[in-house]
């Protein structure tokens, strides 16, 4: 299986972008290399704004640059920008709509052992919440690049949540990529199994196990947690009963809950939740993080089984 | 109260801080040793010789604060920490391991002696000003001192605060400036220019003293001058070089955040300690 960080596809994403996209510049605050910036500020060293520490400041200047008619893709890590510079995208971004691209590097805790300050594991919540928010989660490397490029075509705030870790590049590039479609990645009738980022692969893991035990998981890939695609999650609820959501990321106001918001009104069926439990996360490598925090095909699978307990 | 070290003293310590900072980075296989190593010489002489604290009560009232504001430099800090007494000196090496008190970034939850817990740019000097303004209310002397990047100055909170401790006359604060002129995009004037540094900090009302942030007596006398200034915090700019002792990260931007190889490690040592080796 070949391995490869979302980051790279962010990278891959932003350079194809500079070469078909004159409007696209691409803005930095100190951290190029690692969030792969780097390479489009190469290729296009007049499109690119390193703005220092000062992830504020880069946002208000975003929001200038789009007034101004271009699309300014800010980057730098998800604790520093969805966080720190949380009420610029607020006010200055999405409530006046502009068309600003927030890369968000390094979510998750598979950053490892930087720890918990260099952890995101809140985005998906932060930035859910905004109304006129586009959210999407690649899965792989190759989703990454697509990702990025959709962005850039729709007109609006949108966030892209990228992480550090080399994982599992298993989409194809064949595959379709829409904005707020999910993608069913294994077909199932008895539980589905709906991921968001590189923690899918660990959900088709899962899947791939609950058959040796007689049991159909539906796979879907969430790539956009918004806007959600409700379409497949009822369906997946009316067709299958029993939903498991799997995210690296707080369960509480992330993918898990947007789901869960969506089944409770039309369609409740028991749900699980497999994602970080209410706490920060610490120092280590990202294999014993993953076994601590519960985010292994094992942990989604016996997710999958308790879910099954409680279909009626 | 602390004994007084000579200036031979505190270098020897220096090297023994500095084979720290290599080793644990190494031993982690990842962390921060260029902005560890410029900030040697501004750290160990504030915990040997200037901050009134008792390493075997680190929740002492009376005690001086130090807060770490450029928090990915934790393993200069926890090596004059453990050095001083707040830990073992063996307990160095578990530095961002699973279940470690040293985490990769400071956690005060998680090691007794830290007094904030940082990683994010920019907030320490805002923690400083409230600590002393909450000495000054409960009556008590102690002083706090704050060590930021150059680059950390970028942040726009830097500026807020300096604000705060200014308008508040509060003379009981030290920020420190490790000025090595690297980030790690590149050169700070490159990435985003920060001078003229000292007229900034003197039109913002802070009393300026510049230094070179490795000349252990120039450290010294400017420790002192700060706690005489009255009526106005004091920033003490420290012109340094990033990855100082280890001649092959010396203003080496990609030194930052790199652990050094066991090859590199032997280097690095032999560079600190010389053909003798340690004490
Ligand atoms: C708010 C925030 N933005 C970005 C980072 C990532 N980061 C860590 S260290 C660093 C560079 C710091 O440069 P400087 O302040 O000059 O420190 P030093 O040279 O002393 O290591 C950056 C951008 C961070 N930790 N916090
Ligand atoms: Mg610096």
């Amino acid at each position: 299986m070949k391995m490869k960080p979302t980051r790279d596809g962010y990278g891959e994403g932003l350079l194809e972008l500079g070469r078909t996209n004159p409007d696209v510049v691409v803005l930095d605050a100190d951290l190029a290399k690692s969030t792969r910036t780097e390479w489009f500020m190469k290729q296009y060293p007049e499109r690119f704004f390193d703005m220092g520490i000062a992830e504020q400041d880069m946002l208000g200047t975003a929001a200038g640059l789009a007034l101004g008619g271009k699309i300014p893709f800010v980057t730098t890590y998800g604790v520093f920008v969805a966080g720190r510079a949380w009420d610029q995208i607020r006010t200055t971004v999405a409530y006046a709509g502009l068309n600003v691209k927030i890369g968000g590097a390094h979510g998750g805790i598979s950053v490892g052992p930087d720890g918990a300050t260099h952890q995101a594991l809140e985005e998906i919540a932060l930035m859910r919440v905004l109304p006129g928010m586009t959210l999407i989660i690649p899965a792989d490397a190759v989703e990454a690049k697509k990702a990025t490029i959709a962005a850039a075509g729709i007109n609006g705030p949108c966030y892209l949540r990228f992480a550090r870790e080399a994982t599992p590049v298993f989409t194809r590039e064949e595959d379709p990529f829409v904005i707020g479609k999910a993608n069913t990645l294994r077909e199932g009738s008895d539980v589905t199994i709906i991921a968001c980022g590189p923690i899918l692969y660990e959900a088709l893991l899962a899947g791939e196990r609950l058959q040796e035990k007689g049991i159909e998981a539906r796979v879907i890939n969430m790539h956009t947690v918004k806007p959600l695609d409700e379409e497949a999650i009822l369906k997946a609820a009316s067709e299958t009963g029993a939903i498991v959501t799997a995210e690296e990321h707080q369960i509480m106001g992330g993918l898990g809950g947007a789901v869960a918001e969506v089944l409770v009104k039309h369609k409740p069926v028991p749900v699980e939740m497999v994602g970080i439990n209410d706490t920060f996360g610490e120092s280590g490598t990202p294999e014993e993080l993953a076994e601590k925090y519960g985010l292994r095909a094992r942990d989604i699978m016996q997710a999958a089984e308790r879910v099954l307990g409680r279909k009626k | 109260m602390q004994k007084t070290l000579s200036i031979e003293e505190l270098k020897d310590i220096c090297r023994d801080v500095r084979a720290d900072i290599v080793r644990m980075t190494a031993e982690a296989g990842s962390g921060h040793p260029g902005g560890s190593l410029s900030s040697v010489e501004l750290l160990v002489p504030l915990y040997f010789s200037v901050l009134n604290h008792r390493p075997s009560q680190p929740d002492w009232p009376e005690r001086d604060r130090f807060i770490l504001s450029k928090g990915h430099v934790g393993p200069v800090l926890y090596s004059v920490m453990a050095r001083t007494g707040y830990f073992p000196v063996e307990e160095l090496l578990t530095f961002r391991k699973m279940g470690s008190r040293l985490q990769g970034h400071p956690s005060m939850k998680a090691l007794p002696g830290l007094e904030s817990s940082s990683g994010s740019l920019g907030q320490g000097l805002s923690i400083a000003n409230g600590l002393a303004l909450a000495a000054r209310l409960n009556g008590r002397s102690f002083r706090v001192y704050c060590l930021m990047g150059d680059g950390e100055l970028q942040e726009g909170q830097v500026w807020e605060a300096a604000m705060t401790a200014a308008h508040y006359k509060l003379d009981n604060v030290c920020a420190l400036v490790d000025y090595n002129n690297l980030q790690i995009d590149g050169k700070v004037e490159d990435v985003k220019n920060i001078a003229p540094l000292s007229a900034k900090w003197q039109s913002f009302n802070w009393h300026v003293i510049e230094i070179d942030g490795h000349d252990l007596s120039q450290v010294l006398k400017a420790y002192r001058e700060a706690k005489s200034q009255k009526g106005k915090p004091t920033v003490i700019i420290a012109h340094t070089i990033k990855g100082k002792g280890v001649s092959f990260m010396e203003n080496a931007a990609e030194w930052h955040g790199k652990a050094p190889n066991k090859a590199e490690l032997e280097r690095a040592l032999q560079d600190i300690y010389g053909e003798e080796g340690p004490r």
